[in-house]
């Protein structure tokens, strides 16, 4: 019986420690707000770099899966793929395919 | 409780809702019922920013009136070609005006004290005003106590330019009066100072200048720090085509004293003589972040999570003016990144809930060696929970592999959208 409610409460606070960790319900949105320093805000550029809103999302994923692994040559996008995970990068790719 | 209302805003700030209904696309709706104000002092790359994302964020549940003091934004990043004869003041600056579409209340004023008891600013201009949050953008100031004789008197004449304004157009005078033949000392403090290739870029659009226009005349850069801090090689591979006999580099050479009156800079080994004197003091977190100076008296301490002050709890700090974490720059691209993860923290905790685990930022920093050819630096951090400190994702980031005209082109571009994702 003790042994049960302390199993119980130790469950408890494992659980409770995931929540506490928990994750970002807008990390897609935070994630595309560090390519907008350079693609303007929703990924409408205004000049130089390309505009990335409302292109296809798949497109999108695929063109940074590739800078990443420097099949696709660049001058800067190979280097800063490099720091984002393959999940993020396609969340940054459905956030801006979602831009009008 | 202040006897200040919103009337009296929409008076002060000029433009109010009249500006926001005409603007269509870009407005926030106004809630009904606001979450809580959040007061951003300073509207550079920091606070310009964390302003507009937190509006655009909390969908206009959270109030930001934002504390400027000068009328309007004027860019560090770029100004060097405004020395080097290529761009001009009105290139480098821009209106506030776009941030009150997102129904961000722009006023100028300038903040004359902190009251975090009562969580109250107190401003030159108008009454008092109170806050939930605060995000403190100030930049930085000058230690010019460290370096001897540069006093008020002296810096008439031996300018930084540091910040740029009307210091960036007076040594771009002093350049344009100089003689042909002439010596242009620059002096570079002990690095963490804001823009560490700043120094260098600055140095090869002067001597871009001189290589046109005064073909005889010297750029001395003078740099406490042993070598070039940022793109070295790239630096002095441009130096050594480019500008090859204009341009000498000495690495260990602090200025230590100044005489503007002998037109002379100290190191601990020479005196050395001087046409035009630009000499970069040692920096530290801007005046009005006073209060949360923690770190080595010069940087302000935050958590990564939220850029929460360490010193005062509910006060957020923004860019240069905090100490920054391993291999992260004190640049504007850096104040804009820091600013979005404060916006996200600022709505979440006013809402009553936790701030991302995992905050990610960027920086790059492209930096003109000529009119048209540029080099980059650029890195990604993460935050790692176990140092509780954002930290470069390994493998990411790294420098061009040659400077180019079509960087020249992302320079450009860089500065285009980065104003446009700050100012609206």
């Amino acid at each position: 019986m003790r042994f049960q409610f302390v199993l119980a409460t130790l469950l408890m606070a494992c659980s409770l420690s995931v929540i506490a960790q928990g994750t970002d319900p807008n990390l897609a949105r935070n994630l595309a707000a560090t390519c907008a320093n350079c693609h303007n805000t929703t990924g409408r550029s205004l000049t130089g770099m390309p505009e990335i809103a409302g292109r296809s999302k798949e497109s999108l994923a695929s063109t940074l899966k590739e800078f990443k692994g420097g099949q696709r040559p660049a001058t800067i996008m190979h280097q800063i793929a490099k720091g984002y995970t393959d999940g993020q990068l396609e969340l940054i790719a459905a956030y801006f395919a979602a831009q009008k | 409780m202040s006897k200040f209302t919103r009337r009296d805003f929409l008076k002060l700030t000029a433009a109010g809702a009249s500006s926001a209904a005409l603007a269509g696309c870009a407005t926030v709706p106004e809630a009904s019922k606001p979450v809580g104000r959040v007061i951003v002092i300073g509207a550079g790359y920091g606070g310009a920013t964390a302003a507009k994302y937190i509006r655009m964020w909390s969908q206009g549940a959270i109030e930001v009136f934002l504390i400027e003091r000068n009328a309007e934004f004027i860019s560090c990043p770029i100004s060097n070609l405004v020395l080097g004869g290529y761009r001009t003041m009105a290139d480098i600056t821009h209106s506030y005006q776009k941030l009150r579409d997102y129904g961000v209340q722009v006023i100028r004023d300038e903040v004359t004290g902190i009251g975090l008891d009562k969580k109250r600013v107190s401003l030159r201009r108008i009454e008092d005003l109170s806050y939930d949050r605060l995000v403190v953008s100030p930049g930085v100031d000058f230690m010019h106590d460290a370096i001897q004789g540069y006093s008020a008197e002296a810096q008439k004449t031996i300018l930084h330019s540091w910040k740029a304004g009307p210091e960036t157009i007076t040594l771009r005078k002093q350049l344009e009066g100089m003689r042909d033949g002439g010596v242009y000392v620059l002096s570079v403090p002990l690095a963490p100072y804001r823009c560490p290739p700043g120094p260098y870029e600055r140095a090869s659009q002067v001597a871009s200048y001189f290589k046109q226009a005064k073909p005889r005349s010297k750029v001395l850069i003078l740099d406490a720090n042993p070598d070039v801090t940022s793109k070295g090689p790239l630096f002095k591979a441009a130096w050594n085509t480019l500008y090859k006999g204009i341009i000498e580099y000495r690495g260990n050479a602090a200025v230590t004293a100044v005489d503007a009156k002998a037109m002379t800079v100290k190191t601990d080994f020479d005196t050395i003589k001087g046409d035009v004197l630009n000499v970069v003091p040692p920096q530290r977190a801007g005046d009005v972040a006073k209060p949360f100076i923690n770190a080595n008296n010069r940087w302000c301490a935050i958590d990564w999570l939220s850029m929460e002050s360490t010193a005062a709890k509910g006060v957020h700090i923004l860019g240069d003016a905090t100490l920054s974490a391993p291999l992260m720059p004190k640049s504007g691209h850096m104040a804009n990144q820091h600013a979005k993860l404060a916006a996200a923290a600022i709505v979440e905790l006013m809402n009553g809930r936790e701030p991302s685990p995992t905050p990610l930022v960027n920086n790059t920093c492209y930096s003109f060696v000529s009119d048209k050819e540029v080099i980059h630096v650029a890195s990604v951090h993460t935050y790692d929970p176990k140092d509780k400190v954002l930290k470069v994702v390994p493998g990411s980031g790294g420098v061009s592999s040659q400077r180019s005209e079509i960087e020249g082109v992302y320079g450009w571009g860089w500065a285009q959208n980065i104003w446009a994702d700050m100012l609206g």
